[in-house]
């Protein structure tokens, strides 16, 4: 056993390692091609998991695999199975409003609704009936993504008013009020100026203590800063994705297994 | 703070680098201490736990390159990451004087030591001491006091000089008796003199995190110049 997997992970309580979505023989087509070859890796609870690799390697279409937003796409096939603690997510029986509520998602380009802040937040609870006290929920997710002190005193603002960095916070803030368990996080901060994204960054590594995270991020460095683990994922021959790599951050980044992750965070590939 | 994650990863390697000066200056005086009272199972303990610091300089070596190779630290940062990678070095080669000092204890053996130790323990000291406060001004970026440490180095020095001319005078009044144990005491104080000489370089580290400045803060003379200036002067 070598130093680095000896050393504790900084910064958290030393729990288990424990998956909390287990990815098992996954294939994913669009139409008739194959775009993701039998994925399979564990999702540790509370931890922040970075799928890299280059563009077009499947990182997006395997994320959007974790909360069934592949089922939006026409011609795509899933074949496989995606657990959820413990249960397959593609089971006939499951509700996908409730897998996408539980398992929230955030894109690359901030996407909040055309209202006010606080009906960002206030929204999702509304439609689903929600009857506590709408303004303690509101605040609660504001202050879990870091936004309340910018916000608190325009709450009814149009949220489209808030600059690139605080819509991302927003859309964090909207998914964890509904109760998200998993943030799946697309892309967040390439359009966002560094000192908002190290923000973001910040944020997720305060979010893991509770919240189980999986980001896909082009930005190597990205990967490196936040994460605890990280996925490399490489075409093959056939231009099928493939997991080449995964492991703890801290020895994908220092000492990759494998010859292509090497080549590629060392920017000899990709 | 955007770069709290990077900030206290910093933290937490300075607080360990400090924890290994402690293990680092405990050594050294422990294995002095050891001698002077001819403890040999003392001289053991200290031979074995050199592993301990050895391993340890090694975890904060491996720890200091994953927060370069997955933070990104510029600038300032950058530059106390690099001082880490050197000082422990410094650390662990200190750490093997204090080991050579436990090892000189079991080769003398049984045989009474030819003079009481005075200076060579005044010498690990103030050594030690040095170092303390060097890890200190490492850890608050204190470029004065770190520019201040270097010229107590003369003290170390003359008190070497002092041993060394006194173990010399015990050779040539019965150099058959006392040559081999002279010898190895003034092992002892060599290996303390030069970990000063090392605490210099740590010196050096703070000023070039603060400024970023590479400079030389030994302006004592070598030891082999000081040797024979000595010489000459005991002729």
């Amino acid at each position: 056993m070598s130093w680095l997997q000896k050393m504790p992970l900084p910064d958290l309580p030393d729990n288990p390692e424990e998956p909390i979505i287990k990815i098992r023989n996954l294939n994913v087509w669009y139409g008739n091609r194959l775009v993701l070859g039998d994925i399979n890796l564990d999702i540790p609870r509370n931890r922040i998991t970075a799928i890299i690799g280059p563009s077009g390697c499947g990182k997006s279409t395997l994320i959007r695999c974790l909360n069934r937003m592949n089922d939006l796409i026409p011609n795509a096939r899933v074949e496989g199975q995606v657990l959820f603690d413990g249960k397959n997510i593609y089971s006939s029986d499951v509700d996908v409003t409730e897998i996408r509520r539980r398992i929230g998602m955030v894109f690359q380009k901030p996407n909040p609704f055309p209202k006010s802040i606080y009906e960002n937040i206030a929204w999702g609870l509304r439609i689903r009936g929600f009857k506590g006290n709408l303004d303690e929920v509101v605040e609660r997710a504001l202050r879990q993504a870091a936004l309340w002190d910018e916000v608190k005193d325009k709450l009814h603002a149009n949220a489209l008013t808030l600059s690139g960095g605080q819509q991302q916070r927003l859309c964090i803030a909207r998914a964890l009020a509904v109760g998200s368990e998993v943030l799946l996080l697309d892309e967040p901060a390439s359009a966002l100026d560094p000192i908002s994204a190290l923000k973001i960054e910040e944020l997720l590594r305060e979010l893991s203590r509770d919240y189980t995270i999986v980001i896909v991020t082009h930005n190597m460095q990205q990967a490196a800063r936040v994460s605890h683990y990280t996925a490399f994922i490489m075409w093959d021959d056939n231009r099928v994705g493939r997991l080449i790599e995964y492991g703890l951050t801290r020895d994908i980044f220092t000492n990759p297994k494998d010859k292509r992750t090497e080549d590629y965070i060392t920017g000899r590939f990709g | 703070m955007p770069r709290e994650m990077l900030d206290s990863e910093i933290q937490r390697l300075q607080k360990e680098v400090m924890s290994l000066g402690e293990m680092v200056e405990k050594s050294i005086l422990e294995a002095v201490d050891s001698l002077k009272r001819r403890d040999f199972e003392a001289s053991r303990r200290i031979i074995a736990q050199d592993q301990a610091i050895n391993e340890k300089r090694f975890a904060i070596e491996a720890d200091t390159l994953v927060v370069i190779a997955t933070q990104q630290p510029m600038a300032s940062d950058l530059r106390i990451l690099a001082a880490i990678l050197e000082v422990v070095t410094e650390l662990e080669r200190i750490a093997d004087y204090a080991k050579g000092i436990a090892k000189v204890n079991l080769l003398i053996g049984e045989k009474p030591l030819i003079k009481p130790l005075i200076d060579i323990p005044r010498m690990a000291q103030k050594a030690t001491d040095m170092l303390h406060r060097a890890l200190e001004a490492f850890v608050q970026k204190d470029v004065e006091k770190a520019m201040a440490i270097p010229k107590e180095d003369d003290e170390v020095d003359a008190l070497y000089d002092q041993v060394y001319r006194e173990l010399m005078t015990y050779v040539i009044a019965n150099p058959a008796a006392n040559l081999e144990q002279a010898n190895y005491l003034l092992w002892v104080a060599h290996n303390l003199e030069r970990a000063a000489d090392r605490v210099t370089n740590i010196c050096e580290r703070v000023v070039f995190t603060v400024t970023g400045e590479m400079k030389e803060l030994d302006i004592q003379e070598d030891i082999g110049t000081r040797w024979s200036r000595t010489i000459k002067e005991g002729q």
